[in-house]
């Protein structure tokens, strides 16, 4: 395959032709911040995290998604790029509850020393942030920064969707999509800051196409997606994850062999990841596999564990429908 | 979600893409059924570019899209109903919730807010069918208001007032009012010699006065040599990036990849741009007879016209224009004798400023969000349905004609080094008379304005917007600019798209300055996070000066610099420079009002 050199930060790396900035910064283990970038999708370089400098540009370019040219110089941390990345952190920041981001995301915001207060006090929360027009937003005073603060949508037993802490990152849109599941059940509705992850008419998901594959929740960086249990146990205040256990299996309910990461609480399955390395799922798996675990743990039926009572709101009660559900796929 | 279309909204998107095959989903269910195939990938691929038109065909004949009819044209075209609704829901012209029949929507943009805009709303404040709207291209003739009439055509009042608003609201009438340019007659004008003085839908007319000569001698050159006689001219775009036409076209000839396409950004929104409406109401064969020269040029066999909805009259005389080109073998399988197909097909956008930014554009016509691409690619290599496209604006189109028929050569005499040719201008607001004008390449701002009866209002000057929101504001020491490519360079000022809006010094800036943030506000896509944000930032910041505070110029400077430099799109990379401009000009701090 055809190479291609470039120096980045003054280092000269070579990397395949058809690589991205990012994987040259990788190839040199010279991290970048990213959000909307995720391995096992089609980058949509929205967040503009990853921006660097390349010589010759004028505007900043995303490393996720811009080729490698030969030649090239890249500066990864220019006053430029730190004030952007400073800039888009402080952005969501200001406007998206943060609180649940990975510990990575929360050391590059301290790097560019964010500082989301400085927008003035957050505004109150809105209800009609489905409703929302293109092209008609509410004409405020200014004196309160506006967020994305919004009700939590719980309309089933298997995941919930609070858009109070959704970036926009598109990558819920792409796992439903043609990244992952072809289901295409949510898109992204609106427009500008009114802009969100909605289904048709913010019909409820099991009146919309949804699948419950749960991929999305998978992709979410920010906790926007999470399983019912989780959501219900950390409403509780009982979502201890430095608790839990994390086992890898294989799927039992069919053939392709999906694996897949139990995380226990208490004796519990609380949650049902698979890696995202893994050959064959690639961190994607189906309904049976992500929240078919029931089968498994008869709530209450052992000692009783004080998360059992939560847990039994994020469980599909099909005692009256099937009297012994079986592990058939 | 489960919603059956009425038998009106059936028949709406039916009249678009003809009644349901027995095989499709949608048709009325037949006893095999079961037994045929229908659909399939390929199919809801190949579909997809019909959403846009199926959902206009629906919010024209009822007034909105219900979830019926949504579902309805998704069965047809096999799209997600999610999707449909998230590309519905990013056009501000088309309704998903139930709406009065008649909706006005009242510019309050900078040229009308101050001519009678925003006393119009003020007086129909709170009724249903009244909508603020974003400028919709007739500045010279403000104050502006686009009709939204379900089961009739949309119709354009201009010189509004709020009793002749309520009138077309109860059920009045509208006339259409041909477009006027207070140069009509000058013989020395070559863009606009035809307006107002040929029948714009009579192609006997046209090419009486010159029309369809410039084709023929296309023909007779051959795609080569009329690539090398635009290289030869110098032309640059005229929409603001000033990009030489000649390098795209033939760019786009050379690659073998087909087919390749053409598109005519006739998506005019910036406010305070009207030149490509007067030249498609007054001179629509001559946009068609460019459009298709440079499809001939190009190697492209198909030209998309994506215009604004806000220009319905400039959409029914282009089609006209189309219909009987196609009639006279000047569009179609063999254009004017060449041996070569080229065709051409309207499609209109629905209230987004944002499509008027080429890659966004593309994104409409395919049936997408209109949220602009990462690029590169340039559409060039990567464009229409990810085919090599040529994608020019209007007046930039309509310089071809001249450069076939007198040489490009010829056409670089005309103008300045490096900004060859005419040059239109939108003069608006405190000018005696406002409307298109056309000189060569050269003249001075000051030049511009005196031609346009000079200075009205208080008679002095407060300072110009040029190039639109996207450009911005000078003061009268920029009176002896050049208005050139180079010469606003120079100055660190912009062409932009031409716009040249004049106001006296006793005008409102910060109200001024606070309209243009809500702008920008109301038309980001919403993709990245600079500018979905900072649009939102930027207007609070005005919003508290206009409470009362202080700016706070570094928090602006901020908000500003991330725009400019880690946005996708320019919407972005320019949505401060006209805000930042006033302020340097220090006419936020003079009085309010």
């Amino acid at each position: 395959m055809a190479e291609v050199t470039l120096v980045v930060d003054g280092t000269t790396v070579t990397v395949p032709d058809g690589s991205t900035i990012l994987d040259a910064c990788r190839a040199l283990d010279n991290d970048q911040p990213t959000l909307c970038y995720l391995d096992n999708l089609t980058p949509v370089n929205v967040c503009r995290v990853c921006v660097v400098e390349v010589e010759g540009n004028r505007t900043l370019v995303p490393s996720c998604s811009r080729p490698v040219e030969e030649g090239m110089e890249v500066d990864t941390d220019s006053d430029r790029v730190r004030h952007s990345r400073k800039m888009v952190y402080e952005f969501l920041a200001s406007s998206v509850d943060m609180g649940l981001v990975d510990d990575d995301t929360v050391a590059w915001m301290d790097r560019y020393g964010c500082d989301p207060d400085r927008y003035g006090p957050p505004a109150d929360p809105a209800d009609d942030r489905d409703l929302r027009k293109a092209g008609h937003h509410r004409i405020g005073p200014g004196t309160a920064a506006e967020t994305v603060q919004q009700p939590v949508k719980v309309d089933n037993e298997l995941y919930v969707r609070d858009y109070s802490r959704c970036i926009l990152c598109y990558k819920c849109v792409e796992a439903c999509g043609e990244d992952a599941q072809n289901t295409f059940a949510i898109a992204v509705a609106g427009r500008g800051f009114d802009a969100r992850i909605s289904t048709e008419f913010d019909t409820g998901l099991t009146d919309s196409a949804c699948v419950f594959c749960g991929n999305c929740i998978g992709v979410c960086p920010t906790g926007a997606l999470m399983f019912r249990s989780e959501y219900e146990l950390r409403l509780a205040g009982m979502w201890e994850e430095d608790g839990q256990t994390v086992t890898r299996t294989i799927c039992s309910y069919c053939g392709v062999g999906c694996n897949l990461d139990l995380h226990v609480q208490d004796n519990r399955i609380v949650k049902v990841t698979s890696p995202m390395d893994h050959s064959v799922t690639s961190g994607h798996l189906c309904i049976k596999g992500r929240f078919g675990y029931e089968y498994v743990q008869e709530l209450g039926d052992l000692a009783v564990t004080p998360i059992d009572d939560i847990l039994r709101r994020a469980r599909i009660d099909n005692r009256g429908r099937r009297r012994r559900p079986g592990p058939r796929g | 979600m489960s919603a059956e279309p009425t038998a009106a909204e059936r028949l709406a998107v039916d009249a678009l893409l003809g009644p349901p095959s027995p095989s499709e989903e949608g048709a009325p269910s037949q006893p095999d059924d079961r037994r045929v195939a229908f659909g399939g990938y390929r199919r809801s691929v190949e579909s997809r570019h019909l959403l846009l038109p199926a959902l206009h065909a629906v919010n024209d004949t009822v007034g909105w899209v219900s979830a019926g009819a949504l579902n309805y044209i998704c069965e047809r075209l096999l799209v997600p109903p999610a999707e449909a609704y998230g590309v519905a829901g990013f056009y501000a012209l088309l309704s998903l919730e139930e709406r009065p029949a008649r909706v006005a929507h009242v510019c309050d943009d900078v040229a009308c807010r101050t001519a009678g805009g925003a006393g119009i709303l003020a007086a129909l404040e709170g009724r249903p069918d009244v909508h603020p709207s974003p400028c919709l291209g007739q500045c010279d003739q403000a104050p502006a208001v686009f009709f939204q009439l379900a089961g009739e055509d949309d119709a354009v009042l201009v010189g509004a007032t709020s009793d002749r608003v309520a009138e077309v609201l109860a059920g009045g009438s509208l006339r259409d009012v041909p477009p006027v340019v207070p140069q009509v007659g000058d013989p020395s004008l070559r863009l606009l010699k035809r307006i107002g003085a040929v029948d714009p839908t009579s192609l006997e007319a046209y090419r009486g006065a010159g029309g369809y000569q410039a084709l023929a001698r296309t023909v007779e050159l051959g795609p080569d040599r009329v690539i090398a006689e635009i290289k030869a001219s110098g032309l640059r775009g005229r929409g603001g990036a000033a990009f030489p036409m000649g390098i795209k076209w033939e760019a786009v000839a050379r690659s073998s990849a087909a087919p390749r396409y053409l598109i005519c950004n006739a998506d005019e929104s910036e406010p305070g741009t009207f030149k490509d409406r007067v030249i498609m109401e007054g001179d629509p064969f001559a946009v068609i007879e460019s459009m298709t020269i440079a499809g001939l040029a190009a190697g492209a066999e198909r030209g998309y016209l994506y215009i604004r909805a806000e220009y319905p009259l400039a959409r029914a005389l282009l089609q006209n224009a189309i219909d009987r080109a196609r009639a006279e073998g000047l569009l179609g399988e063999d254009v004017a004798g060449s041996g070569r197909p080229f065709e051409i097909e309207i499609r209109r956008g629905g209230g987004a400023y944002i499509c008027g930014e080429e890659t966004a554009l593309m994104n409409s016509i395919e049936g997408k969000r209109g949220e602009p691409r990462n690029k590169p690619p340039f559409p060039t290599q990567v464009g229409l349905f990810g085919r090599p496209t040529v994608i020019n604006n209007v007046e930039t189109l309509i310089n071809v004609l001249d450069i076939v028929l007198e040489g490009g050569a010829a056409f670089a005499e005309i103008g300045t080094g490096e900004s060859t040719g005419p040059k239109l201008f939108c003069l608006a607001g405190a000018v005696a008379r406002p409307g298109v004008y056309e000189v060569e390449f050269g003249r001075t701002l000051g030049d511009l304005i005196d031609l346009a009866g000079g200075l009205t209002g208080s008679g002095r000057l407060g300072a110009v917007m040029l190039g639109g929101a996207a450009g911005l504001f000078v003061g009268d020491d920029h009176l002896d600019m050049p208005l050139t490519f180079e010469g606003a360079r120079a100055r660190n000022a912009t062409l932009g798209s031409g716009v040249v809006l004049v106001f006296d010094d006793r005008t409102d800036f910060p109200d001024i300055g606070t309209r243009i943030a809500r702008f920008f506000r109301d038309e980001s896509c919403g993709q990245c996070v600079p500018c979905r944000v900072g649009t939102v930032r930027q207007e609070e910041l005005l919003a508290r000066h206009q409470g009362g505070e202080p700016l706070d110029e570094e928090l602006f400077e901020d908000v500003a610099r991330v725009m400019m430099d880690a946005s996708i799109c320019g919407l972005g990379h320019t949505a401060s420079t006209a805000i930042r401009s006033i302020i340097d000009l220090g006419l936020l701090e003079r009085s309010r009002g």
